[in-house]
């Protein structure tokens, strides 16, 4: 039994006073906007440069990629630049983002001010998904009280530095949480990536140099400012460091969000009683997805379950991402291919029709996988999700993948099949051949 | 050809190493060296979008798998095109574009010319594994009146989308819903409404675009094509002319970069329903008994000519009157000019009706290029509505002020079709015209000329370098065309203004050039220039200037032509003056009608003598920017109809003189001899100059691109389909192509390489020099205003009452009725609503019109198009007036 807990930074207003952490008497009386005020004292580009490349932040919005090489690649001397958050959590079982929007916007409003401030850019855009109403009501607020209390508008706080910030509302489509997409749609074009090069941080939102940053790499920042880059990377393990927000989902005791320190292991998140508590009914861990829809899957076994939350060791090793932070768990009373298919249909839904192999090979996937998990499925049929899915992601089982499409949302659309592929061939294509599952039925 | 120098590196394709230029995408680098790289979506003329992914290849050093049509070639880059990986990838994408399409090539226009299929037998794994349902929808939906949409069909590669956008500016269709059910759709309740809606069809890689006028007409093994140019206006894109069963079925763009790159207007796309017309007059008619009855061509020859002795003998060369010829060939035009001037001895001859500008300017102007709005330092559009008279031209303004930078001043009474895209907007009343232009002009001199507007449009060309380009044409048949060249003066001054001279009727520049225009000789030559020359070659040439169209008429009305002929002009419906027309025409004793149908013009002809048109006789043509270039026969007529240049040899034979002229290409070889501008332009150069010859060819000896000898067009080649591919027999090299014979030697290799270079080389002769205007600005008086007036603009629009827009079934719903557009406070002066007839006076005449508020029409002005449907403007314009004034009135 594990006895792993939360480590919370960005968790820790909202938990702290769950009465008022939205509103900006709560958030100033838990030290809202003083890592803004203290980053103002200091060297703009420092803070990239040093602080948070020092804590070693990488993107939490999936890719992991390190923010501090983000903001570096804007090429130097060319103005305006802008600053947009990707707000558009739209991964299926990914819902930590919202929480963070809903209930600390202003700790995501410093977030913006200081990696504004520090990549010298006058206009942020936040692309919020169009469903958190919520959400964007209590942003909204929170935008206007920072310019009340002058943490936004012109000559902040006697610095010299000004920031606006604009909110734009998504209109439903998963791929505009893919940025150059979500750039498009920005700009009031069909959401659909662009071609790269030009990376948006030469060439972005009107084609001008842009960062794109995600929601939660944008909180976490005033907490590197008030620790320091160094004391950050203390936390977590290797190069995954600081804490991350899991989102824990399906058969455990617990689903919600959990914020722990890099490093801990999937079992410590599964059945640690602090965190998702253990699986319903004490059933086994059939295979649990460890990073979003997109991800690979991986099993109930030790091997898998005590592998750790570090962002380069489960992709090197096992050929999965932790992507957005989002982990579904399944018990062995799940039919995989159910799963699969209810995924691929997702996909096929949310593919934006630009590249031919995500938009056409997306639905044949999901039409084979629908026959297979409602009792009709042929013999060959994992070969030919196989072989269609190598169309859209050449390889399959590939770590990183490769792709043949634009985006990765092709490839995502292709996981299922890999993860089916590489863990539950025989089930499947017992299956195929004798049209029903063989799981137990559930019992609680 | 841009005389640019382009850096080039070195990439190596499957093996081959080859030089490419420096940035080119892949694709693009690799197919001119050979390679093929499966595509749907990339299209030369338009930005890469890379969303078909059949272009994948493997780069060394390069993870996954690139498109070659995103990727820009770099030194030393080594591509992979054949590997099984990519070719794993082809075969997926190819199986994944056929999940949902219907297969349904046996009734599919496509079906044989598709790229669809000819890549999948190509490329594609030659079977299918799915056997789901496939998406269906209702097909075929109709997205205008033109194109059908077969979304089935489609496999999304935005050609069409992007083409509507970025090409035409009209962007009428858009990607609807996502994913598996990606369409293309129009926005509700407004079609696909373009002037070039048909380049969509032609660029489709499947059959989800189809043409109305083309559909279940041929299958593409049928057709047989040739390279031409369509003379629908004057730009003469490049085309290939397809029949069926000796029916005219379609015409595709052909690339050809200094005119069209390879897009066509719906107008002239589709326009040639109306060579197959039922009113066609297919045998030569007489009068007789006061009517006209079908007779045999010497009969009808025989009459022409003994009218024409009568009338010579009546009064002289001078009562003889040629008006028209701006719809022929050049060939037509020379020996008609040949017969007229040099036979007949008259120099009452005028290709122009009133509604163009003065031979004088047009021949006499600085010329530009089609190409040089890509490079000049500013464009300036006079008067004229390009978008509606010469709409591919309008393509290549537009690209150069969007894409390329260029700033374009529009100059012009009311908004036009390139207002959207203009740096700056000068508006002038009619009448006003030349002061506007004067303050731009001393703007642009850099003088300050006080007219704040005027600055500020000037300005937007400073820093600038290049010439300055003016598309110039007659904007407003109301106005007199003085007021043009008045306007025009100033800007002539500049000493780096070049002109393209808008005039639309398909061959003007041509004829012009001919010498169809009065004070003229063919080449470029006034007649005084030109007499001693032609004398020499001819015999014989007018002694004296005569009479332009518009004298013409007056004289006729007043019974001082003896003998006119309509050489496939119609002046009542083209004539701005449309009463001194008919007066004309009727004041003429003895009328000759040379044309393809009968009109209200020459309905009361004497003889009517029926003629080849466009796709049934061959030849060459000029455009606005003086290119010749080829056209050719690909239909016979029916019925016995003559060239117009043979009737001319004909009749000048009944006059005992033989031109001893048996086909076209002699023709054309006797205007390269003996028309000074095209000296060198002979047939055998013509047929070999891939983009045809820009006049004079000494001056523009380096934009001559021979062209491979004998390369047949494919019929419906959707590819850019390149020009000089002509049907012909190989020329033999005379005076202009000195070949060389470089031999190289590689002793360490044994090898000997002959290399044959061509240089072409214009022998110059000693020849009457071309004329130039002499900038002299024509009296003009501004004419004083009546308060309660409305001045009259009526420009031409592409959809009008014309012949071939009227012969042509396709276009019937296109032809918009007749609506007087005003301001809208005029409007609520008037004091009636929109639609509502109004009744509009001049002092020359009357008539009832809709009328309808546009608050692009300034104040005072009245906008009544020309030649539509519901309104003869020709009725209200007195062509020696300067301007035309309207009273307009409610009905009660």
């Amino acid at each position: 039994m594990s006895d792993a807990v939360e480590t919370r930074l960005i968790t820790a207003r909202l938990n702290a006073r769950p009465e008022d952490s939205w509103t900006i008497d709560g958030a100033l009386a838990s030290g809202a906007y003083n890592a803004f005020r203290q980053a103002l004292t200091m060297n703009a580009e420092d803070i990239g440069k040093e602080q948070v490349a020092a804590s070693g932040l990488r993107g939490r919005g999936g890719a992991g990629f390190p923010a501090a090489t983000k903001w570096s690649f804007l090429p130097p001397d060319s103005f305006p630049r802008y600053l947009v958050v990707n707000g558009d959590e739209g991964e299926p079982s990914t819902f930590k983002d919202r929480m963070l929007v809903e209930r600390d916007p202003h700790q995501l409003v410093e977030g913006i001010a200081i990696a504004a401030y520090s990549i010298g850019c006058h206009q942020a855009f936040v692309y919020l998904r169009g469903e958190f109403a919520l959400g964007y009501e209590r942003l909204m607020q929170a935008i206007k009280d920072a310019h009340a209390k002058g943490f936004l508008g012109t000559n902040i706080q006697d610095s010299g530095f000004d920031l606006e910030i604009v909110v734009h509302r998504g209109a439903g489509a998963y791929i505009c949480g893919e940025e150059t997409a979500l750039l498009e749609s920005l700009e009031g074009e069909r959401g659909m990536p662009r071609i790269r090069p030009p990376f948006p941080a030469i060439e972005g939102l009107y084609a001008k140099p842009t960062v794109i940053n995600n929601v939660e790499t944008l909180s976490t920042l005033p907490h590197i400012i008030t620790m320091g880059g160094a004391k950050y990377a203390e936390l977590g393990v290797n190069k995954s460091t600081g804490t991350r927000l899991f989102s824990v989902s399906g058969h455990v005791n617990r689903p919600g969000n959990y914020e722990v320190e890099l490093g801990i292991t999937f079992r410590d998140l599964i059945y640690s009683p602090e965190l998702a508590g253990g699986m319903r009914g004490d059933r086994p861990v059939k295979f649990f997805i460890p990073g979003g829809a997109s991800s690979q899957w991986l099993t109930g076994s030790d091997e898998h379950l005590d592998a750790p939350l570090d962002m380069d060791y489960v992709q090197q090793t096992f050929g999965v991402m932790l992507g957005s932070g989002a982990v579904m768990v399944y018990d062995d009373t799940t039919n995989p291919a159910l799963v699969a298919w209810r995924l691929a249909k997702f996909f096929a839904h949310e593919s934006c029709g630009k590249c031919t192999p995500c938009r056409e090979g997306a639905g044949w996937i999901e039409k084979v996988l629908y026959r297979i998990s409602h009792g009709d499925g042929r013999p060959n049929d994992l070969d030919l999700l196989f072989s269609v899915g190598d169309s859209i992601s050449p390889g399959v089982m590939n770590a990183p993948f490769v792709q043949t499409t634009i985006c990765p949302l092709g490839p995502s659309a292709v996981s299922g099949v890999a993860s089916l592929h590489k863990y539950f061939k025989e089930e499947v294509e017992a299956m195929c051949t004798n049209g029903h599952a063989s799981i137990p039925v559930t019992a609680s | 050809m841009t005389g640019l120098v382009t850096e080039l590196v070195s990439i190596t394709v499957d093996g081959k190493t080859v030089q490419v230029a420096k940035g080119e995408v892949l694709i693009k680098a690799a197919q001119e060296h050979g390679t093929y790289i499966p595509r749907f979506c990339w299209h030369e003329r338009m930005k890469p979008v890379g969303m078909c992914r059949m272009c994948l290849v493997q780069i060394e050093g390069v993870r996954g798998f690139p498109p070659a049509c995103t990727t820009p070639v770099a030194e030393g880059m080594v591509v992979n095109t054949l590997s099984d990986d990519v070719k794993n990838i082809q075969d997926g994408v190819l199986e994944l574009l056929l999940v949902n399409h219907p297969l349904d090539c046996p009734v599919c226009d496509r079906g044989g010319e598709c790229p669809l299929q000819d890549t999948t037998l190509a490329f594609g794994p030659g079977e299918s594994r799915f056997t789901e349902e496939k998406r269906h929808w209702e097909k075929p939906i109709a997205i205008s009146d033109l194109v059908l949409l077969d979304r089935e069909r489609c496999i999304q590669c935005a050609r069409c989308t992007r083409f509507a956008d970025e090409i035409a500016g009209d962007p009428l269709i858009t990607f609807n819903e996502r994913g598996g059910h990606t369409e293309i759709a129009t926005f509700p309740d407004e079609p696909f409404a373009s002037y070039f809606s048909g380049n969509t069809v032609q660029i489709c890689p499947v059959g989800a675009l189809t043409a109305k006028p083309y559909r279940f007409k041929a299958r593409p093994w049928d057709l047989s094509a040739v390279e031409t140019s369509c003379t629908t206006c004057a730009v003469h894109c490049r085309g290939a002319l397809e029949s069926s069963s000796n029916r005219l079925v379609r015409l595709l763009g052909v690339d050809s970069e200094p005119v069209n790159q390879g897009w066509l207007c719906d107008k002239g796309r589709y326009g040639y329903d109306a060579i197959h017309a039922d009113t066609r007059v297919r045998h030569p008619m007489v009068r007789r008994d006061g009517a006209l009855v079908a007779c045999t061509w010497p009969e009808a020859l025989d009459a022409a000519a003994e009218g024409l002795r009568n009338a010579l003998a009546a009064g002289g060369a001078s009562g003889i009157a040629v008006l028209g010829g701006a719809r022929g060939t050049n060939e037509d035009a020379y020996v008609w000019a040949r017969f007229a001037k040099g036979v007949l001895r008259t120099d009452n001859v005028d290709a122009q009706l009133g509604d163009g500008l003065p031979a004088d300017v047009v021949l006499g102007l600085a010329h530009a290029t089609i190409a040089d709005l890509d490079t000049a330092r500013g464009i300036v559009v006079l008067g004229v509505d390009v978008k509606e008279e010469l709409p591919v031209l309008y393509l290549r303004a537009r690209r150069a002020a969007v894409e390329l930078g260029v700033p374009l001043i529009e100059i012009s009474p009311t908004a036009t079709g390139l207002a959207p895209y203009a740096a700056a907007s000068l508006r002038y009343a009619p009448g006003e015209q030349a002061d506007v232009v004067a303050s731009f002009a001393a703007a642009l001199g850099g003088a300050a000329s006080g007219d704040a507007a005027a600055d500020t449009a000037a300005a937007a060309l400073a820093g600038r370098a290049g010439n300055v380009v003016v598309i110039v044409g007659r904007g407003n048949l109301a106005e007199h065309a003085d007021a043009t060249v008045a306007a025009l003066a100033p800007l002539a001054a500049l000493e780096d203004s070049r002109f393209l001279v808008a005039l639309r009727r398909a061959n003007v520049r041509g004829a012009l050039d001919l010498g169809l225009a009065p004070g003229f000789l063919p080449g470029r030559v006034s007649l005084e220039a030109g007499r001693e020359w032609f004398e020499e070659t001819w015999g014989a040439v007018p002694d004296e200037r005569g009479l332009d169209a518009l004298g013409i008429l007056a004289a006729a009305a007043k019974s001082r032509i003896s003998a006119l002929v309509l050489l496939g002009a119609d002046p009542i419906a083209d004539c701005p003056d449309a009463s001194l027309a008919a007066e004309g025409i009727a004041g003429a004793e003895f009328v000759i009608a040379v044309d393809t149908t009968i009109t209200d013009s020459n309905r009361g002809a004497d003889v009517f003598l029926p003629v080849t048109t466009w796709g049934e006789q061959d030849g060459t043509v000029t455009n606005l920017e003086g290119r010749v270039q080829r056209v050719a026969r690909k239909v016979s007529p029916d019925g016995t109809a003559m060239p117009d240049w043979r009737i001319a040899a004909e009749l000048a034979l009944r006059l005992r003189e033989d031109f001893d002229l048996a086909t076209a290409e002699e023709v054309t070889d006797e205007i390269a001899r003996g028309a000074p501008a095209f000296a060198g332009a002979d047939s055998a150069l013509l047929r070999r100059a891939r983009d045809g010859a820009v006049l004079p060819l000494a001056d523009h000896a380096d934009t001559l691109v021979l062209g491979p000898l004998s390369i047949p067009v494919t019929a419906g080649s959707w590819e850019p389909i390149l020009p000089g591919h002509v049907d012909g027999a190989v020329i033999a090299a005379e005076v202009e192509v000195e070949v060389e014979v470089e031999v190289a030697i590689d002793t360490a290799d044994e090898t000997v390489e002959v290399t044959l270079v061509e240089t072409v080389v214009v022998v110059e002769r000693e020849v009457p020099a071309l004329h130039q205007w002499s900038g002299a600005t024509p009296a003009t008086t501004r004419p004083g205003r009546d308060a309660y007036a409305l001045r009259l603009v009526s420009s031409r629009v592409l959809y009008d009452g014309g012949v071939t827009a009227a012969a042509t079934p396709s276009f019937g719903a296109l032809i918009r009725p007749a609506e007087l557009h005003v301001n809208p406070q005029d409007r609520d002066r008037i004091g009636v609503d929109d639609g509502v007839a109004v009744r509009v006076t001049s002092a020359r005449g009357q008539l009832d019109v809709p009328v309808r508020a546009d608050a692009t029409v300034p104040l005072g002005t009245a906008l009544l198009t020309w030649n539509l449907p519901g309104a003869s403007v020709g009725t209200l314009v007195d062509a020696t007036s300067a301007v035309t004034d309207l009273r307009v009135e409610s009905i009660r």
